[in-house]
């Protein structure tokens, strides 16, 4: 009973209460990523934004939640019932399940897999299907034309972020997350002979992909300029028409959380993950869990400017984009990548 | 070994049930649904004996595009699903006889180590620890650096493939407004604009 209790209850044990600190923090700063998106919208409008409830409206998104929790919620008579409300049930577990392989400083990762980046890649493709349900199930015009726009965005954009993500494997040679931060700790700059410093992270050297990948990954979690599955001006509300209190705030939830994903991701694989900017003694005492964090509120800051600079998108602009831009682009950078770590290798 | 094999029995027997509900569930979404949990469930497998990498394969492949485009073809579909049914006795014995084919095959390829054991021998590529060589790494060795060539052969004619479906359907119609962005942005305002100064109470 004892080496039953060690070998399998205790590591369970352990696991479940890793992910739900997990769970519970990255709830609490996907409501304040949610406030920080509104306010910083505001501000670029000179307005004030949520200010109401509690000191500067710090408690707005609580307030929010419990609105949503307490509404009714209410089911169209035509809508296909059981997968209406499984939808938003698949969103949320699929955009919460992605961050078990993201390490946040060194070995605080909950599952560190040899496929880490893999697995997100896989998972984060299976989240179109919470949009696809959400709109067939609604029954109903708009929903349905907002899920299959989204769709299309979605899968077509994945193929560009996937060849990123193969530039930065390649340079790398792992597939494992804590792999590719700890292969940011020596780069161009230590080539040059300067000390380890943000010099040698991946955007400096991939720097086009960076780009390409910042604006992929606007376009997959259907942020503005790339909002088209939900254009209230042509669609209403696109899937999330027809759904209401809870399971929308669901929907809403599933959206950042993917949202913060991309930002993390763009953390590891660009911005060094959580290695401090410059090698020096009071830099590398700050825990590395503050410079991921620091990292991917930056990129964050960086998705809610676009969101209120930028004027939407056209249907077909955006499909252009990103099969006759950022295809041949990114396939020519794998390409290039490839040659030039053969060549250097050799050398 | 035990916690391995209670999942083994839960992703396999989600997979039998949910490909069973895949031929008689009435509604074709709802089909198409159980056959993504199906695929689900098969990388669960894949994970348990070893295959991350094969797994993972399966699900941005199968499930994140393949089933993708299953699901758009089939709400898009408007099926009479009464006369659907009614044709199913008709294509019972095909469907019965493609079947049992299936069953033969799947039971000579799994059986094939008790019926003729030499014929293990005949995998060329040992398959390496994973202490060694990561499950990923090794299928890059099997497939980009022993049988590249074969490989490279298979996605030239992929590629024959696709250019074929795309000549065979695509209608370039003539005097239809295209955008073409390059000409868009390569008018300056000498090209594009004309000022005239107007006189007063004339007009143009």
């Amino acid at each position: 009973m004892d080496s039953f209790f060690l070998t399998y209850l205790w590591p369970a044990i352990v696991m479940i209460g890793q992910s739900l600190l997990l769970l519970v923090c990255l709830l609490v700063f996907i409501a304040y990523i949610l406030l920080a998106d509104r306010k910083i919208w505001a501000a670029v409008q000179l307005r004030r934004g949520p200010n109401v409830v509690g000191p500067w409206g710090l408690f707005q998104s609580f307030a929010d939640l419990l609105k949503f929790v307490f509404k009714e919620p209410i089911i169209p008579a035509g809508a296909n019932k059981g997968v209406f409300l499984l939808a938003p049930l698949v969103s949320v577990t699929l955009a919460l399940a992605t961050w078990a392989v993201i390490p946040f400083n060194e070995n605080w990762v909950i599952a560190n897999v040899n496929v880490g980046i893999l697995y997100v890649l896989a998972i984060s493709s299976l989240e179109v299907y919470g949009v696809i349900m959400a709109g067939w199930a609604s029954n109903s015009k708009y929903p349905f034309l907002g899920a299959l726009r989204s769709a299309a965005q979605m899968v077509s954009y994945e193929v560009s972020i996937g060849f990123v993500i193969v530039t930065v494997l390649l340079c790398v040679g792992s597939l494992n997350l804590s792999d590719i931060v700890l292969a940011q700790k020596d780069g161009i700059g230590t080539a040059v002979g300067l000390p380890s410093s943000f010099l040698d992270w991946h955007w400096l050297v991939l720097f086009p992909m960076f780009v390409i990948f910042f604006i992929s990954g606007l376009a997959e979690t259907n942020r503005p300029p790339f909002d088209l599955p939900e254009a209230e001006s042509e669609l209403v509300a696109g899937y999330m028409v027809e759904y209401g209190s809870a399971p929308y705030m669901m929907l809403m939830l599933s959206e950042y959380a993917a949202i913060l994903l991309i930002c993390a991701l763009t953390t590891i694989l660009f911005l060094g993950g959580w290695l401090p900017p410059v090698d020096v003694w009071f830099l590398n005492w700050v825990p590395g869990i503050i410079w991921f964090i620091l990292k991917g509120t930056l990129v964050f800051f960086m998705f809610a400017m676009v969101k209120a600079f930028v004027p939407r998108y056209r249907y077909d602009q955006l499909m252009r984009l990103g099969w006759k831009v950022f295809l041949p682009l990114s396939l020519a950078m794998v390409i290039i990548t490839a040659f030039v770590l053969k060549l250097t290798a050799g050398a | 070994m035990g916690l391995q094999a209670v999942f083994f029995y839960l992703f396999a027997f989600v997979a039998v049930a949910s490909a069973f509900m895949v031929i008689s569930a009435r509604n074709p979404v709802h089909s198409v649904l159980f056959l993504i949990l199906v695929f689900f469930n098969a990388a669960g497998l894949f994970l348990l004996t070893g295959a991350e990498f094969l797994a993972m394969i399966l699900l941005v492949v199968y499930i994140g595009a393949v089933a993708v485009l299953f699901l758009f073809v089939v709400m898009m579909l408007d099926i009479d699903f009464a006369e659907l049914r009614s044709g199913i006795l008709h294509y019972a014995p095909i469907g019965a006889l493609v079947g049992l084919v299936l069953a033969a095959e799947l039971i000579f390829v799994v059986g094939r180590s008790v019926l003729t054991p030499e014929a293990e021998k005949a995998i060329t590529m040992p398959i390496p620890s994973p202490e060694v060589r990561t499950n990923t790494a090794a299928l890059g060795d099997v497939l980009y650096t022993h049988y590249v060539y074969f490989f490279q052969v298979s996605g030239l004619i992929l590629l024959v493939a696709m250019i074929g479906a795309i000549v065979l359907t695509l209608r370039h119609r003539e005097n239809i407004k295209r955008q073409d962005i390059s000409k868009q942005v390569a008018r300056t305002p000498a090209t594009a604009v004309e000022v005239v100064k107007v006189k007063p109470g004339q007009g143009l």
